[in-house]
């Protein structure tokens, strides 16, 4: 066991940027917000057992671009909420806004009335309004708050979560940062919600053209032609429109942490963004995971690994040299957000040029033919040569044709889609055999030269408190039109199904597939409890997370216990997917029914 | 159980030294070698790491159940291993085939809800804050979850057209306002010369309905703004057609029973990010003469142009462009009758623009 002093209580939360005043801004004192309300860039910390929220709206600045903020505690992101686990905390959230708002606390385990979901959980917390969360903290990690009310997340109303361990902490560092993933945008957020309903890849500037440089044929060209899909989309919202921000900080605005040589350094990443997947690295360091979605993991060592909307990954590193750069590139290349590991203050290391824009592959249609496909275990064909790589994904084709000849494809044959998925325009798409794409590093990582973190690298630190096979299965599937920007579960927005929830029973076990039959990955999220992925981890110990992305044309699976009774949102947590209705709600019977 | 984090020993590698883990282990295995031999070797290691391995850890698989158990870790005592020493990049859990130890989907049926799961709309949150406090935000989240209504307008062309002494200009445009599946549209497309004003113009009013992921039928009225200002009955389907044209087809049935037809088809290749070459043709069809209109039985008229935007922004793109245009049979006799040439071309240079 390490002999350095445990320092974890001084978690620095916003870097060497932090202001740490907590002095009640101006605009929570009554000044006038519409001239010279301005929102700082990065957080506080709060903590104590009572801690007061205060939703208020001013303008943002990054970089020389102003924008509308609705903002928590005058910051962007708000403040950082340092709880304890086995105490009890009040988080009181007062809305100053002219508008509805609300308070998710992502991942955390309590009362379903108290999740902070407008329409599902409570009515939402009117203008003028306080409202209170008070509940036992029944766990530690890494964890993140955000708005559930209209687009306001987009705007900036998110901050970080990070709850200590009652005991002791199984992952020793002597640095302990937060990291924040997001995005800034001078547009306003309905606007960009209207933007994607009307041009399809109005925000992609990096589409095939007669003059890209992409490895596409002639014949694949047209073969993207023929699907009328595009090969370049990646993310819908891109760094043509955001400044991609570490904790509030724009990649030219300098984000620092500290360290001395030596030290190790446990960061605690969560993409708060609305729309974007980061692909994280740190140049020449090696990033040991330790936990996923703030429960304990045994450590991966990666080199780099793809973080989905609302994921969370806590690494520790040791830094070596003067400086690291820590990279977050957007999923699509179009931009990346910037944090540097400095030995001093100012310390630079290089930063990396964005790599080539990544291209969708025969895997990402749902395209797996048997060689490739229906989990590929082919054990001749593993190659231990790749030591120190990822594994290539046995079900992802390498190349991004593969020569295929797509003429003869029905790509949206839907007699392959159960009774169970509602068959309409609403779907553009149905991949023709997908297969369980967990051990996937992400778009655009399964050739890089390095090791990527993939989902079946995962495996619980802690067995798992339910030993039981799920009693039953449920098939969901995540359905979209590109095109006219639908997306929904089994070919139903949810507001065709507002009163068809998911059913559980109370404590029931239940295994569900999550089947994508769209080629953008979805990052699904159950509010309220966590689930194990079923990823091949040794028995009891699947890993626990609150979020799992989905890959294009494949599936994930996992377990889920449906402990925690009540209405509880579940949804793509792409926030103009969910917009669009790829959202549901699960409804856990109270234990009396059972 | 923080008892149960025993694995935390695991965590203890960190404690050493990133710098001191030997990685020089990657890529040295030159060859791919039998899966088999593989497995031995790892086991070898880990035994050199005083690690449990079982013997016959590495007995072929008899099914993905029992490669499950034998690729199990869990089964190894984590607790003797010193790890310190440990390689980390033979110790990736990445470089095990996963795919053949994900279990049991066989085993687990596919069923509804138990009876106990209960049925109905969601109504937990009205037992804690009434049915009515939850009113208004169940209503807003069904709106916000896939209810938006838009509404917007598109100028596809809106140009002057240069054709040696007579020019003139055109606008063909589209608003609408709906969901994603029904729309109402108010279509307009006009035409004229800067002598003579407005020569021919239509307005129509429709009603949309998707029809399949990228089709829409539509149906309504048209009314002729021009001439003998005849009303029609007007059928039509708008979408995008596979290799992404985009294709508008219309039959039209007038207030004096004449049948016309009129279909078109344009494509959008980019040559830049923002340069964008649209080929354009439109053809128009008749099952009678219409003399008071110039038109004749048959083919009437075909257009086809090619126009160059740039896009300033994705809403607003000048462009330049040429557009052919011939009258044929009857309604070229028409024209001839009337002193017009019956084919003429257009140098265009106009704007496309929408919010």
């Amino acid at each position: 066991m390490p002999s350095v002093a445990l320092s974890r209580r001084k978690l620095l939360g916003a870097g060497a940027l932090a202001t740490g005043a907590l002095a009640m801004p101006a605009w929570a004192r009554g000044a006038d917000l519409a001239h010279g309300g301005m929102i700082r860039a990065g957080f506080d910390e709060v903590s104590g057992a009572s801690i007061d929220l205060i939703v208020g709206e001013g303008m943002q600045v990054v970089q020389g671009q102003y924008g509308h903020a609705v903002a928590v505690n005058g910051s962007v992101p708000g403040p950082m909420l340092r709880l304890k686990e086995g105490t009890t905390v009040s988080l009181n959230v007062h809305n100053t806004l002219n508008e509805d708002t609300s308070v998710h606390w992502h991942g955390l385990l309590l009362p379903f009335h108290l999740d902070g979901v407008p329409g599902v959980s409570f009515p939402g917390i009117g203008p003028g309004e306080t409202f209170t969360a008070e509940f036992p903290v029944r766990q530690s990690g890494t964890y993140w708050w955000h708005s559930h009310s209209a687009l306001q997340e987009q705007t900036g109303h998110y901050g970080p979560i990070v709850i200590d361990p009652a005991g002791p902490d199984p992952v020793q560092a002597d640095r302990d940062y937060v990291l924040l993933l997001s995005e800034f945008t001078p547009m306003h957020p309905h606007r960009i919600m209207d933007r994607l309903k009307k041009g399809e890849g109005y925000f992609n500037y990096q589409q095939t053209s007669f003059t890209d440089d992409y490895p596409l044929d002639a014949d694949e060209r047209r073969m993207w032609g023929r699907m009328r899909m595009m090969a370049t989309d990646i993310l819908d919202v891109t760094g043509s429109t955001y400044t991609y921000l570490a904790n509030g900080h724009g990649p030219e605005e300098g984000l620092e942490f500290a360290f001395n040589p030596g030290e190790r350094v446990r960061i605690r990443v969560i993409n708060g963004s609305a729309m974007s997947f980061f692909n994280v690295r740190i140049p020449g360091a090696v990033m040991h995971v330790v936990a996923a979605d703030g429960l304990n993991v045994r450590p991966v060592p990666v080199e780099e690994f793809q973080i989905g909307t609302a994921e969370t990954y806590d690494i520790v590193v040791e830094p070596v040299g003067e400086a690291m750069t820590i990279v977050a590139e957007a999923m699509d290349r179009s931009g990346m957000a910037l944090a540097t590991l400095a030995s001093r203050p100012g310390a630079r290391a290089a930063v990396p040029p964005l790599r080539d824009p990544p291209l969708l592959t025969m895997a990402d249609m749902g395209m797996n033919h048997g060689a490739h496909g229906g989990g590929g275990i082919d054990h001749s064909s593993m190659d231990h040569s790749a030591m120190g790589h990822a594994m290539p994904a046995k079900t992802t084709a390498p190349e991004p044709m593969d020569g295929m000849d797509m003429s003869g494809m029905d790509m949206r044959d839907t007699s392959k889609l159960p009774p169970t998925v509602k068959v309409g325009p609403g779907i553009d798409m149905v991949a023709t055999n997908p297969v369980d794409r967990m051990g996937d590093p992400g778009i655009g990582l399964d050739k890089v030269p390095h090791r990527v973190l993939t989902y079946n690298d995962l495996t619980a630190l802690k067995r798992n408190d339910d030993p039981r096979t799920p009693s039953r299965k449920l098939e969901i599937h995540l359905t979209g039109n590109m095109e006219r920007y639908m997306w929904s579960f089994d070919g139903q927005k949810y507001s065709s199904v507002t009163d068809n929830p998911i059913r559980f029973a109370y404590n029931e076990r239940v295994r569900v597939k999550l089947v994508n039959n769209t080629m953008m990955a979805h990052p699904i999220h159950l509010h309220g409890h966590f689930f194990e992925l079923v990823n091949g981890a040794p028995e009891g110990f699947q890993p626990q997370k609150h979020t799992a992305i989905v890959q294009p044309g494949g599936y994930a699976e996992f377990d889920v216990t449906a402990d925690e009774p009540g209405d509880w949102a579940f949804h793509c947590h792409l926030l103009y997917h969910m917009h669009s209705g790829m959202f549901q709600v699960v409804t856990v019977a109270s234990p009396e029914a059972a | 159980m923080r008892t149960a984090l025993l694995p935390g020993i695991a965590m203890s590698a960190l404690a050493s030294p990133v710098a001191a883990q030997d990685h020089s282990m990657h890529g040295s295995h030159g060859e791919p070698a039998q899966d088999q031999t593989e497995c031995e070797k790892e086991a070898a290691r880990h035994r050199a790491m005083g690690h449990a391995v079982p013997a016959g850890e590495c007995a072929p698989p008899e099914s993905p159940e029992k490669d499950r158990a034998e690729m199990d870790h869990a089964q190894m005592d984590h607790s003797e291993m010193d790890h310190s020493q440990m390689d980390h990049g033979a110790m990736n859990h990445s470089e095990m085939d996963h795919g053949a130890m994900h279990g049991s989907e066989a085993e687990i049926p596919i069923l509804p809800p138990p009876p106990s799961a209960g049925s109905g709309p969601p109504t937990a949150a009205d037992a804690i804050w009434g049915v009515d406090a939850m009113r208004d935000s169940r209503g807003a989240l069904a709106r916000d979850g896939g209810g938006m209504m838009t509404s917007g307008l598109i100028l596809d062309r809106f140009e002057y057209r240069f054709r040696g002494g007579e020019d003139g200009f055109l606008w063909d445009g589209d608003a609408w306002y709906g969901g994603d599946l029904n729309r109402v549209w108010l279509e307009s497309e006009g035409e004229g010369d800067f002598e003579g004003g407005v020569e021919d113009a239509d307005v129509a009013l429709l009603y949309g309905r998707a029809i399949s992921p990228w089709f829409d039928l539509q149906a309504g009225v048209r009314q002729d703004l021009t001439g003998p200002k005849r009303t029609y009955l007007d059928l039509g389907i708008q979408g995008l057609a596979p290799y992404l044209f985009e294709v508008e087809a219309d039959v039209y049935v007038s207030n004096k029973g004449d049948v016309t037809a009129t279909a078109e088809v344009e494509l959008d290749q980019r040559i830049t990010q923002r340069l964008v070459i649209q080929p354009r043709a439109e053809v128009s069809l008749s099952a009678q003469d219409v003399p008071e209109l110039g038109i004749g039985a048959g083919l009437d008229t075909i257009e086809a142009g090619v126009r160059l935007r740039y896009e300033i922004a994705r809403e607003f793109a000048p462009y330049i462009g040429i557009e052919q245009e011939w009258k044929t049979g009857g309604s070229a006799d028409y024209a001839r009758d009337a002193g017009e040439d019956p084919s003429a071309t257009n140098y265009v240079l106009g704007v496309h623009f929408w919010f």
